[in-house]
């Protein structure tokens, strides 16, 4: 064989390498829980998260099982459990009247709140004042608290909005709970994280936001809601309106695999990691 | 083997690879055409183009507003890259000594290595309080998209447009020197209106990096679909639509993000058009 040719041989088995490598690596990832099937999650967007944490542990616990978590809505959970394309679907929700056949266990809840600056002078919203201000049709802080200065110049009260992306597990709790058939007013500022609505509204005097209660931080100040704040009580009494469970569904009582997994997360390490992902646990736990 | 061969054999497989990358473009333009095109003709093209209310989760699908966002937050920084722009091509391709061009262009090409994602995160962290505080509003602003884009098309722009202006013969400017212009009148006169199919080439490319930029603008812009009325609005893009909300869509909201693709795609086709026909045409 000639020089070049040698040379372009070479460059050849080089790149048929790289890409050997990249094929075994994916397989090590893929294939390395065996080849039995997986306990398959599908539902809510806004359970995913915290279920991929609880799974995690639980397949650190049991080597030889695996957990498949999956989004796709909390209708597609209910459905996929029905049908059983799921073992377990995941709803954050409660179920319809219509959605019978199904067992639901909760395993955790959430509640969206309300937040502003903390040099804010508002303390309380009422849900009208929240729709009010959510529909655009209240724009300035001046019409919900007062005048906040004697200046007529209105420019710098005027309210900052910030919500959620379309699609969002906390926007539609949020609308649920709140618009009641409304739309959010295009003007808001659209983010796609709770963090960035969070840092927002930390760095804008004016602004106001909803997150979830477990991701309230000091550098925003939570509005009570209709009277009544946020906390695991006035949510698990059902006092507190802006509230959601997180449930997990399987069609009849839970047995096998499906039953194992939820007593799992029923347990105090799998309420732990409940509160570890900034939700709110359904047992309470000793300290 | 015989050396012809071999010589035909490494042929093709230059020209496998060659339609590899091709087919590639082929293969992404056809999968968005099918994603995000039966969701438009079922919608009709017009109420999702003209259509100005965005509520994909109740059956709304109009992206005028990012449409307009897009070209407005486009053409914004253009206005503060060209002029910026063009003078540092012309600086360092005609009056900068070599050592400080040395100097200079790398430094420049740095500036189109550092990540989408720091440029906005500078600007959310610097460039939208000082809005917020000086001129009013939210901050988030098409007023930040524009400056955060304008800096970060720069590098794009200068290089291309120092290439055009360096491809022009010396004896252009050798004989307008000789007919008693001063070098600011040769530049002026003669060397930029003979650079000019590149440097609008240049300009061109620039405009389709700032189409498609995703990541600082969805940081800065604030992302409200709605029709911005003042520089200080808030407004969201084409490219800021998709990313920010593909990652829950589903059904028809998810095709109606390729559609979205798909317009944006025709953008960048149009101007990536016009620029290679100007290059080709400023080459003869």
């Amino acid at each position: 064989m000639s020089k070049g040719l040698g040379h372009s041989t070479r460059a050849v088995s080089a790149s048929w390498l790289a890409a050997a490598i990249v094929v075994a690596m994916a397989l090590a990832g893929c294939g390395g829980r065996g080849g039995r099937r997986a306990l398959v999650l599908a539902g809510s967007t806004s359970v995913q998260p915290v279920a991929e944490l609880i799974a995690e542990h639980y397949e650190v616990e049991h080597p030889h099982h695996s957990v498949n978590v999956q989004g796709g809505g909390s209708t597609a959970g209910v459905r996929a459990a029905l049908e059983g394309a799921a073992d377990i679907g995941m709803s954050s929700r409660a179920l319809k009247p219509d959605e019978v056949g199904l067992e639901p266990i909760v395993v955790a809840r959430d509640a969206v709140v309300l937040i502003v600056h903390p040099s804010n002078r508002t303390t309380d919203l009422t849900p009208e004042q929240v729709r009010a201000i959510y529909t655009g049709r209240i724009t300035h802080w001046s019409d919900v608290t007062g005048p906040k200065w004697s200046s007529d110049d209105r420019r710098d009260d005027i309210i900052t909005l910030v919500t959620r992306e379309e699609g969002s597990g906390t926007r539609s709790a949020f609308e649920e709970g709140v618009m009641a058939k409304a739309d959010i007013t295009p003007r808001a500022l659209v983010q796609d994280s709770t963090g960035t609505v969070r840092a927002i509204v930390a760095s804008d005097p004016n602004a106001i936001g909803y997150i979830s209660l477990g991701m309230v931080s000091s550098e925003v100040r939570a509005l009570t809601y209709g009277g009544v704040q946020a906390t695991e009580e006035t949510v698990e009494e059902g006092t507190y309106a802006l509230a959601r469970p997180f449930l997990l569904l399987t069609r009849g009582a839970p047995s096998g695999e499906a039953g194992q997994f939820i007593r799992f997360a029923l347990s105090d390490e799998g309420q732990q990691l409940v509160v570890r992902a900034g939700y709110l646990p359904v047992r309470r736990l000793d300290p | 083997m015989t050396v012809a061969r071999r010589e035909k054999a490494i042929e093709r497989a230059l020209l496998v690879s060659a339609l590899s990358a091709v087919s590639m473009l082929a293969l992404i333009a056809a999968f968005i055409l099918i994603e995000g095109a039966p969701v438009m003709l079922r919608h009709g093209i017009s109420s999702f183009l003209a259509g100005t209310r965005w509520a994909p989760t109740k059956g709304s699908f109009g992206i005028l507003p990012m449409i307009v966002a897009s070209v407005v937050v486009t053409l914004g920084a253009m206005v503060i890259a060209v002029p910026l722009g063009l003078s540092c091509a012309v600086f360092l391709a005609e009056i900068a000594p070599r050592r400080a061009a040395n100097f200079l262009r790398p430094a420049i090409q740095l500036l189109a290595g550092i990540p989408s994602v720091v440029y906005g995160f500078v600007g959310i962290l610097f460039l939208v309080p000082l809005i917020r505080e000086n001129l009013g509003g939210p901050g988030l602003s098409v007023l930040a998209a524009v400056v955060i884009l304008g800096v970060m098309v720069l590098p794009t722009l200068i290089g291309i447009a120092e290439d055009a202006i360096e491809a022009v013969p010396r004896t252009y400017k050798e004989g307008a020197l000789a007919l008693g212009c001063t070098h600011a009148q040769a530049i002026r006169r003669v060397i930029l209106p003979a650079a000019r199919g590149g440097i609008i080439a240049a300009v061109i490319l620039a405009m389709g990096r700032a189409v498609g930029e995703t990541m600082a603008v969805i940081m800065v812009i604030g992302n409200a679909a709605i029709i911005p009325c003042s520089v200080l609005d808030p407004a969201r893009t084409l490219t800021s639509n998709i990313a920010l909300e593909m990652g829950y869509a589903a059904g028809d909201h998810q095709k109606a993000l390729f559609a979205t693709g798909v317009v944006l795609f025709a953008f960048i086709m149009v101007l990536n058009s016009i620029a290679t026909m100007r290059i080709v045409r400023g080459r003869r």
